[in-house]
């Protein structure tokens, strides 16, 4: 191999290694990082996972703000119009949200079926829906359409 | 009257954009002068039809004319006066056309200031770039006119979000499109070189300039970003890997990459086609951020009103635009021959690791964007990328890039003796080696592996820009000298010193607000008192207030430092009248080295508050590093060889060829 070809074959056996570990090292930690999003009936129904992190969204069922004397513990229901989960959080909810709201927060479920925030996002702009809530509100109204189906 | 007003010049600068896309361009293959020379004239057109058309909506926004859509659904007839302005870029709409009237802003400072190119040059440059305005302004007509009419007008607007009535966020947006934006001009620089077949130096010098303004802008407005999220959001944030925040920060990494991809071309004449695809991809990333924000398509914090009409429009035109410059680039580009040769231990095999290493973290956050995208069109089930996968890819590979960033000023171009190298930073590694060693020793308080990494690392960085200027000093004699050197000499030279600089400044101050940053919800009655690291907040109860279009709740917290007050801070939660909203204002009691930051939560019953208390050690550096970083561009770009004549630098083709000639002449 003459110099040119071999400074040139290390650059690129550098790059591919450098491309390399990366592709590993991005694969390898989203199998820690992926966090599926499931929605209230998902979770009635039995579908997620027990003390393993996930995404629920939903609206928060008027009259469910529940906050303890104590503490910033706070508990209220979150809805996809056709069952309920019951989420628990401990810290300062977002400025956005209340009651009606869309909501989309981050936790890991106990085995009692509460759900365990420890993150509650609520969006900029009180029109705006989260997607994956919106779709999910959206199946069950169709569904409701059903003879049998769920009143919305 | 105006808003029609305002309509009409939108579409005279769509027609005058068609022009400056066409006749030029084909005036360069019949060479035809006059064709050619549309092109300023053209661009001069368009830039004087867009300030029209900003300028009336700007106007409709002061006159609160509620007639207007977007003015009715963005103002308020109680919105102070600078708000409404800022207003204009305060939604899709709006913003868009800002974006829109840099294009033109853009290309008419090409025109202005490219007096030196060959004609030629200069046609090809300026018809890209309104091929560009052509697909922008289609867009704004066709999916988001904001002078559109609503009947009838209601009496009362609805008000700008009010979490966009800051300062900060005033000049945010118009920053940020600048970035954005500019580097359309480096992308037609690119495009116009391709197609002239001429990847030379010449090109390389003309679009540097350009391109680090861009990436300027582009860093003042990521930093002003981060700066104004943090105080405004109340969380106490300063980085959040939202996708957003990645449709800048992605285009930024590759921008960088390309300023130093650049400067090996003009240097050295090599990296050519690389330096082109760095072009066309630093583009596209801005375009492709504007897809993500405004299609809706991600679930963002930034809640964009979204509409699916313009994502697919968004869509194609990136596809229009990635794909064209791809097959420009795939039929022009073998005819680009290879540039200067260089060893395998030279400055531009570590320019080389830099901009590796850049694009590897920009595909890396460009997959943990798009990643949930592509899980749910496979139908695999709606997914999330967790900010800790973020961190942990940026976390691995900036290391590297610190090191090399230490390494790359002080080698030769073309050749380095690799013993020479070692021998010449041994200091700055030993003396960097021991800053880690002493951050990382256990019986420090606050010290770990990682603090020590990080602090070793922008020690680094500092040591090594130590030995270059130290190298680079050697032989001046005395204070003038070294100031003429500075002022005169080397301002490119002092740029990247300054940048470089900031980005060690950044790594301390991420470092350590990301290690020993300390954060606190608590419920506190009036009268309690909470201890953080070393600090005694002792809330004194809520008291209300009246601002001109809100009503607030404000707090009472007084800090004491061993027994000793240092601050009162008077958190807010307001409640804007139009929009009845709750915001958050934060109080901020800062210092070089730390900033207090209290927020209110809400109140909890019996005259308790839930309050969130941060203590966040050299947060300020981070941004600090990003004016820095800021500067140094400045700096680089008023070096004064952008400023002479093409044709008096040696071997640089462009001088003393016809078409060079031409230019001047």
């Amino acid at each position: 191999m003459t110099p040119a070809r071999k400074k040139r074959l290390y650059l690129v056996l550098l790059m591919i290694l450098g491309i390399g570990t990366a592709v590993a090292l991005a694969v390898t930690a989203f199998d820690e990082n992926l966090m599926f999003y499931y929605t209230p009936s998902e979770i009635v129904a039995g579908e997620a996972p027990v003390d393993h992190p996930f995404r629920m969204g939903g609206l928060v069922t008027a009259g469910s703000v529940k906050r303890q004397s104590e503490g910033l513990t706070v508990q209220f229901d979150v809805t996809d119009n056709d069952k309920l989960v019951t989420v628990e959080y401990t810290g300062i909810l977002p400025d956005l949200f209340r009651e009606g709201q869309g909501i989309i927060t981050r936790g890991r479920l106990r085995p009692d079926g509460v759900f365990v925030a420890d993150e509650v996002l609520a969006k900029h702009d009180e029109n705006y829906m989260p997607p994956e809530v919106a779709e999910s509100l959206k199946t069950v109204h169709s569904g409701a359409d059903d003879p049998g189906g769920v009143t919305p | 009257m105006t808003p029609e007003l305002g309509q009409f010049a939108l579409i005279l600068a769509l027609c005058l954009a068609v022009v400056q896309a066409t006749l030029p361009l084909i005036g360069t293959y019949t060479g035809s002068r006059q064709w050619m020379s549309v092109a300023s004239t053209a661009a001069w057109g368009q830039f004087t039809f867009l300030s029209i058309s900003l300028g009336c909506l700007i106007y409709a926004f002061v006159n609160n004319d509620f007639s207007v859509t977007y003015v009715a659904n963005n103002s308020n007839t109680l919105l102070p006066t600078i708000y409404k302005v800022s207003a204009v870029w305060g939604a899709h709409e709006g913003s868009l056309l800002l974006w829109v009237f840099m294009l033109g802003a853009w290309g008419v400072a090409v025109a202005a200031l490219s007096g030196k190119l060959p004609a030629v040059v200069r046609a090809r440059v300026l018809s890209v770039m309104g091929m560009v305005g052509v697909g922008f302004l289609l867009f704004l007509l066709l999916t988001s006119n904001p002078f559109e009419r609503l009947f009838p007008a209601p009496l009362e607007g609805r008000d700008l979000n009010p979490l966009l009535q800051d300062p900060g966020l005033a000049i945010h947006p118009p920053m940020l499109y600048m970035g954005y934006v500019g580097f359309s001009v480096a992308f037609s620089f690119a495009l116009a070189a391709l197609l002239g077949g001429k990847l030379d130096a010449a090109w390389a010098r003309w679009s540097r300039p350009w391109t680090t303004v861009a990436w300027v802008s582009l860093t003042i407005g990521i930093t002003l970003g981060s700066w104004w999220a943090y105080n405004e959001l109340g969380w106490g944030g300063w980085w959040f890997w939202d996708p957003v925040e990645n449709a800048s920060f992605m285009p930024w990494l590759v921008g960088t990459a390309l300023v130093h991809s650049l400067a090996v071309t003009e240097k050295r004449g090599a990296f050519k086609s690389w330096t082109v695809l760095l072009a066309i991809t630093a583009f596209s990333m801005s375009l492709l951020g504007t897809f993500l924000v405004r299609s809706g398509v991600l679930t963002s914090v930034h809640a964009f009103a979204t509409d699916p009409g313009r994502g697919i429009f968004i869509l194609a035109f990136l596809c229009i635009v990635i794909g064209g410059s791809l097959v420009v680039y795939a039929w022009r580009a073998p005819a680009v021959t290879g540039g200067g040769r260089f060893d395998f231990v030279s400055r531009e095999t570590l320019l080389l690791a830099n901009n590796v290493l850049l694009v590897i973290v920009a595909a890396l956050i460009l997959l943990g964007t798009l990643f949930p995208l592509i899980y749910d069109a496979l139908e695999l089930g709606k997914i999330s990328v967790g900010f800790p996968w973020f961190n942990k890819m940026f976390v691995s590979f900036m290391p590297l890039l610190i090191v090399v960033m230490g390494i790359g000023p002080i080698a030769r171009w073309k050749r380095q003796d690799p013993a020479e190298l070692a021998k010449h930073l041994r200091i700055a590694f030993i003396v960097s080696l021991l800053v880690g060693i002493v951050f990382a020793l256990p019986m420090l308080p606050g010290a770990s592996p990682l603090a020590g990494l990080g602090i070793g690392l922008a020690a680094w960085l500092v040591t090594s820009l130590a030995t270059s200027l130290a190298d680079r000093l050697r032989h001046k004699r005395g204070l003038a000298a070294v100031w003429r050197d500075i002022t005169v000499q080397g301002r490119s030279y002092y740029g990247m010193v300054l940048a470089h600089l900031g980005m060690a400044s950044a790594v301390v101050g991420v470092t350590l607000v990301s290690l020993h940053g300390m954060e606190k919800d608590v419920r506190l009655s009036p009268g309690q008192a909470l201890e953080m690291s070393g600090y005694t907040f002792v809330f004194e109860g809520v008291e209300s207030h009246q601002g001109p279009n809100y009503r607030a709740d404000r707090g009472r917290v007084r800090v004491l430092r061993a027994d000793e007050e240092i601050a009162l801070l008077q958190p807010e939660k307001r409640t804007y009248t139009v929009q009845t909203k709750p915001m958050t204002e934060a109080a901020i009691d800062v210092r070089p080295t730390r900033d207090l930051y209290v927020s209110l939560g809400e109140p909890v019953g019996g005259g308790d508050w839930s309050v969130r208390v941060y203590y966040k050690p050299f947060v300020r550096w981070i941004w600090l590093g990003g004016i820095l970083m800021a500067l140094g561009g400045l700096l680089a770009v008023s070096d004064r060889r952008y400023r002479l004549p093409a044709r008096s630098r040696h071997g640089v083709e462009a001088g003393t060829s016809p078409a060079g000639q031409e230019a001047t002449g």
